[in-house]
């Protein structure tokens, strides 16, 4: 009797808390679980009754990955609710304030997390004792990201500086000028990392998924943008609700998420890539084809590959952005509160996040929805898992924990940190 | 040029006795000179070791837990042993000083002297003080410190 339970218990003081359990029966996968233990839902809550105007500084405490995400989710949500429009070097800031964080957290990811799955090391530590450059490089490439959220966001961690309408102060051209040499320097590491993970050895898994991520005319998706489908979907945000439902299961805290009448779809930097490819810099479209990538990458084990890339696209946008940045006037759009509904989409690191505010004509927060990538991944990871493993079923325990891990990592979810310190157990029943 | 001497203190202030690194680096705000810099980090891993980029010697504090009574003070020299309860498989987002140390020691960039002060904590509840004897240890280690470096600089 081939039968066997792969359970991976979770382990606290992380920032995201999960755990995946895949039970074998008879050479067949019958369950794949993917607990997660997350706190947007707590949010949810706390924000009632608060400002209008704390949304932002309360939901960057979401994640010390991507508070960035958060941030511009419940400003631009209020900003439509209260009528105000924020474009020019006020919108220009905001996204080099987005690029800042895709640097970070794409190069935390890659490098430090993924890579050594890749190159059969438990850790970024053992990684660093024979690839010392490589973590050298990715030390620097994350600092120059940090060094964006400084300047723009007031700290690399949970920024404080933006505000509903734009920010409490925004940067001169000079301040924004000081960080153009590492950019550029950044540029040429960004393009090194695209060719050194595209050697990496890569599983044959195309899988056939339905991609969702903003979908904007003239730039790759960051901010804004309606929300499109690799199956048809092309929708303004404020239809999100109709077409993507979230349900609660029982083995998590998470809700899931799927497309009414269709079920889980795909958000992050492949869904973002095939449906976006051609708004790439030409030279981030450039290095994607030298490492092997079409228009389109439907094989979740080279995301690696494909967020390199964007990294080589948020370096190069940041430096289009101070390339033509002229300090504005003022650093915000005044506006008074007034009741209504608001609801907005940006793409976090690891995919599309949307939330939905209601307030009271006094500004305070009636009613607060957060759908964080994660739990719209959860389906789609657990699919993953249960068909991978099937393949996988021959392996020792410990390769198979660890095909396990790195496939969950592919999406690089809020739980990354719980999975490298995930312990294993198999129950042969 | 980078200052010889970098103090750390690693924590959140909003933690209670996880504060206590903060608390040191502030106690020491007025040694700060050309020679040396005092820092106060969250004790994310890499900006961490960023911070130790090109510094001769280190002086870092943390809060610990060790079952040991609250305020007690380890000094651990991180040249001669890793530090405690570093397991072999951290990861980034839960990657503290521990892990950050270990990441310096094997990119070889390690301050050639680094001082590792973990004070005992006890209570780490949200928006409460450090405790009396996390307190007592604080002002204690930030005198150890001060020495130190007069005896470093000297």
């Amino acid at each position: 009797m081939a039968s066997k339970t792969i359970k991976v218990d979770y382990l606290a003081r992380v920032e995201g808390e999960g755990a995946f359990k895949v039970v074998v029966r008879d050479g067949t996968v019958r369950k794949a679980e993917l607990r997660i233990f997350e706190p947007p839902r707590f949010f949810e809550a706390f924000l009632r009754g608060r400002s209008y105007m704390e949304a932002s500084d309360i939901t960057a405490r979401i994640c010390g990955i991507c508070p960035v995400a958060y941030q511009m989710c419940a400003v631009h949500s209020m900003e439509k609710i209260l009528g105000i429009k924020v474009d020019d070097a006020l919108r220009e800031l905001r996204r080099l304030l987005y690029c800042g964080e895709w640097i970070e957290s794409h190069v935390l990811h890659v490098y430090m997390l993924h890579a050594p799955d890749f190159l059969g090391y438990d850790s970024a530590i053992h990684m660093a004792k024979d690839h010392g450059d490589l973590v050298r490089t990715a030390l620097r490439l994350k600092k120059i990201g940090n060094d964006i959220m400084t300047m723009v966001g007031g700290r690399e961690i949970h920024p404080i500086n933006v505000k509903v309408g734009g920010f409490y102060k925004v940067p001169s051209k000079r301040d924004l000028q000081s960080m153009v040499e590492n950019l550029k320097w950044a540029r040429d590491a960004a393009i090194d990392m695209v060719r050194f993970v595209a050697k990496l050895d890569f599983p044959d898994n195309e899988r056939d998924y339905e991609f969702v991520s903003l979908r904007h005319d003239k730039e790759y998706p960051l901010n804004e943008g309606r929300v499109v489908s690799s199956k048809g979907i092309d929708i303004p945000v404020e239809e999100y609700d109709q077409h993507f439902k979230e349900t609660h299961v029982e083995h998590s805290t998470a809700l899931q998420s799927h497309i009414v009448g269709r079920g889980p779809y795909f958000v992050g930097p492949l869904a973002r890539y095939s449906l976006n490819f051609d708004k790439l810099t030409p030279t981030a479209q450039q290095v994607a084809r030298e490492a092997g990538l079409g228009k389109t990458c439907s094989n979740p084990f080279r995301s690696i590959i494909v967020r390199s890339v964007e990294t080589v696209y948020a370096v190069e946008e940041a430096l289009r952005i101070i390339g033509s940045y002229e300090q504005p006037e003022k650093p915000f759009i005044a506006a008074e509160p007034r009741a209504g509904v608001g609801c907005a989409a940006t793409e976090a690191p690891r995919g599309l996040i949307y939330h939905r505010y209601e307030i009271a004509a006094d500004g305070s927060i009636v009613h607060a929805r957060i759908v964080p990538p994660t739990a719209q991944n959860q389906p789609t990871i657990e699919k993953d898992l249960t068909s991978f493993v099937a393949d996988w079923l021959d392996l020792p325990d410990v390769e198979l924990q660890h095909r396990c891990e790195q496939a969950i990592r592919n999406y690089d979810p809020c739980i990354s940190c719980s999975c490298h310190f995930l312990k294993l157990d198999i129950d042969r029943a | 040029m980078s200052p010889r001497v970098i103090v750390l203190g690693v924590g959140n202030a909003e933690r209670g006795d996880d504060g206590v690194g903060r608390a040191v680096a502030k106690l020491l705000n007025d040694v700060a000179s050309d020679q040396v810099s005092v820092v106060e980090l969250d004790g994310e891993a890499t900006s961490l070791l960023m911070a130790l980029d090109g510094a001769a010697l280190a002086y870092i504090v943390d809060a610990c837990v060790s079952g040991a009574a609250a305020g007690t003070v380890h000094r651990i020299d991180a040249h001669e042993a890793p530090l405690p309860q570093v397991s072999s498989d951290l990861s980034t987002h839960g990657f503290g000083l521990a892990a950050a140390i270990e990441l310096g020691r094997a990119l070889g960039q390690l301050p050639a002297r680094t001082i590792v002060y973990a004070i005992e904590g006890t209570s780490f509840d949200t928006g409460t003080p450090l405790s009396p004897p996390v307190a007592a240890a604080a002002a204690a280690v930030a005198e150890r410190i001060r020495s130190e470096i007069e005896a470093d600089l000297a």
